[in-house]
């Protein structure tokens, strides 16, 4: 089947002295998109945060067939990883342009930057119509939408999502998601996707870890996942 | 009339010095969100270089390159030797860090070129500037470097990948870090362009008042007061601030009464102080605007 992109094997994670990963493994597949559920404070933002070297670490993370564990933030950036933040990490005193343009900071290449501004901007129209609106003034939504669109400027290979509907309207996460849907689908772009809205999650992955207290509990395809009633009533809530 | 014009010339042309120094608090401000109090001393340290330079016959320009480069070097120096280490210590750490190298750069430079004062010469001339006694072709000179340099720093900042970069990292250095800014070196960069700036600042300002360790000693606390005026977060404000607050000190000097010279610097104190109550963020300081 498809090639693995990242594995981690053994992967804990520390703030300070408490450890709060304790031992995961898992694969994310070339091209797919890996959803994580779990309640708050399952350890699904550690996952991500120890996937782009922001807090401590022990275990074994490979990523495109090199072993990564230790590298700095800035590095695994470098590699590949486009991180979209919990919070979402807009640079909001700067221009949505400006944001766009940090996204492209690890490449070079004027007219090949021009062009994924542009292409940016198809995706998200509504992003250039304020192109050069201060960030922060944005709502949370097309926030979000700057967030991704700055991590698809780093033609990544792989995309961390922080939860993308964390705090928005119902009609604004369908948006969000149609827009990762056609990402997927057009861009092939591999996705890690953590998610406390399980059924948007579960709609678009295609391989989804159910994650409690730093420990992944069940994984599966995530057609099965979400069919099967007992872990939705369990471990969904819905 | 004719006074407070003339007032306000001279205002402007000591002004001058403290935007140069403005400017280059506010550089090192955006890069490490810390005000350096050893910034003056780092820009006497410069001074002293150059006057060394000078002094074993180089020309005037070369030794104006040579000096801004050595400081950048010295300040990167700084910033990868004693800062980087620092980098998750509390807030204390930087400010006992900043005094020490406050002490260390005073007392070195006068164990090295002794506390008395030197001349210290200057490219324009010291000719007065259209007959007039106010305002002699140093100061206009002065004026005119500060300027360039503020526009130098514009196009930096605004046009260029690494200038959009340092802001990055300056804003949100976390973010940064995710899109791959190399956050270290930015703020490396910060303070090699702060310690540049300030050797800028150091060679206008010794022609002025002369070249000894304790020179920016005042010089640093206008500096502050025209970059709280002007606001932390903006270059363009800093030097504002710091004509604003020559001309101020200049007009209160002459025309409140009892203010007179002796309490020049006491303008300076109460101008923070005023600002920080009245409009924290100061004139051109960004207020920042957010929606969550």
């Amino acid at each position: 089947m498809s090639r693995i992109l990242l594995s981690a094997r053994q992967l804990c994670a520390f703030y300070g002295a408490t450890r709060v990963l304790h031992g995961l493994d898992f694969d994310i597949v070339e091209g797919g998109v890996t959803a994580f559920l779990g309640a708050n404070g399952a350890g699904k933002t550690s996952t991500l945060r120890a996937l782009s070297g922001m807090i401590e670490t022990t275990g074994e993370i490979s990523f495109g067939g090199q072993a990564v564990a230790g590298r700095s933030t800035e590095d695994l950036a470098r590699l590949g990883i486009a991180h979209v933040p919990e919070g979402r990490g807009t640079f909001s005193r700067m221009t949505i342009e400006e944001n766009l343009q940090l996204g492209a900071m690890a490449r070079n290449g004027r007219a090949g930057i021009a062009a994924d501004i542009d292409r940016v901007y198809s995706y998200f129209p509504r992003l250039r119509e304020r192109a050069r609106q201060q960030a922060g003034t944005m709502s949370g939504g097309e926030q979000q939408m700057l967030a991704i669109g700055r991590a698809l400027m780093m033609r990544p290979k792989l995309m961390l999502l922080d939860e993308p509907s964390f705090g928005l309207a119902p009609l604004l996460v369908d948006e969000v998601y149609a827009i990762l849907r056609k990402l997927k689908e057009d861009e092939g772009v591999s996705m890690l996707l953590v998610e406390q809205n399980a059924a948007a999650a579960l709609a678009l992955a295609d391989q989804a870890y159910l994650i409690e207290t730093g420990e992944i509990v069940m994984s599966g395809r995530a057609q099965d996942i979400g069919r099967d009633e007992n872990i939705r009533r369990a471990y969904l809530g819905y | 009339m004719e006074l407070v014009l003339s007032q306000v010339i001279a205002g402007l042309s000591t002004g001058g010095i403290y935007a140069c120094m403005a400017l280059a608090i506010v550089m090192i401000y955006q890069a490490i969100d810390h005000l350096n109090f050893a910034q003056g001393e780092m820009a006497m340290f410069s001074t002293f270089i150059a006057w060394q330079l000078l002094h074993w016959g180089m020309p005037y320009w070369l030794t104006f390159v040579l000096t801004i480069a050595i400081s950048f070097a010295g300040g990167v120096a700084i910033e990868r030797v004693v800062f980087k280490p620092l980098k998750n210590a509390p807030v204390l750490s930087h400010i006992v860090v900043f005094i020490a190298l406050f002490a260390i750069l005073n007392s070195g430079a006068g164990f090295i070129w002794d506390y008395q004062i030197k001349n210290f010469p200057t490219p324009f001339g010291t000719t007065p500037l259209f007959g007039s006694t106010l305002i002699s072709s140093h100061d206009a000179g002065m004026m005119s470097v500060t300027v360039i340099l503020l526009l130098l720093l514009f196009v930096f900042f605004r046009y260029t990948r690494v200038g959009l970069a340092m802001r990055a990292t300056a804003a949100n250095p976390e973010s940064a870090r995710l899109v791959g800014v190399r956050v270290g070196w930015m703020i490396a960069l910060g303070w090699g362009m702060a310690a540049a700036i300030g050797a800028v600042a150091g060679m206008m300002i010794a022609p002025v008042v002369f070249l000894e360790p304790n020179m920016m000693l005042s010089i640093l606390l206008y500096g502050f007061a025209g970059a709280v005026v002007g606001g932390l977060t903006s270059p363009f404000g800093a030097v504002v601030g710091g004509f604003s607050v020559g001309v101020i000190e200049n007009l209160a000097g002459t025309f409140i009464p009892y203010v007179g010279r002796e309490l020049k610097l006491t303008i300076a104190l109460a101008l923070i102080v005023t600002v920080l109550t009245v409009r924290p963020s100061g004139l051109f300081g960004r207020v920042i605007v957010t929606r969550v």
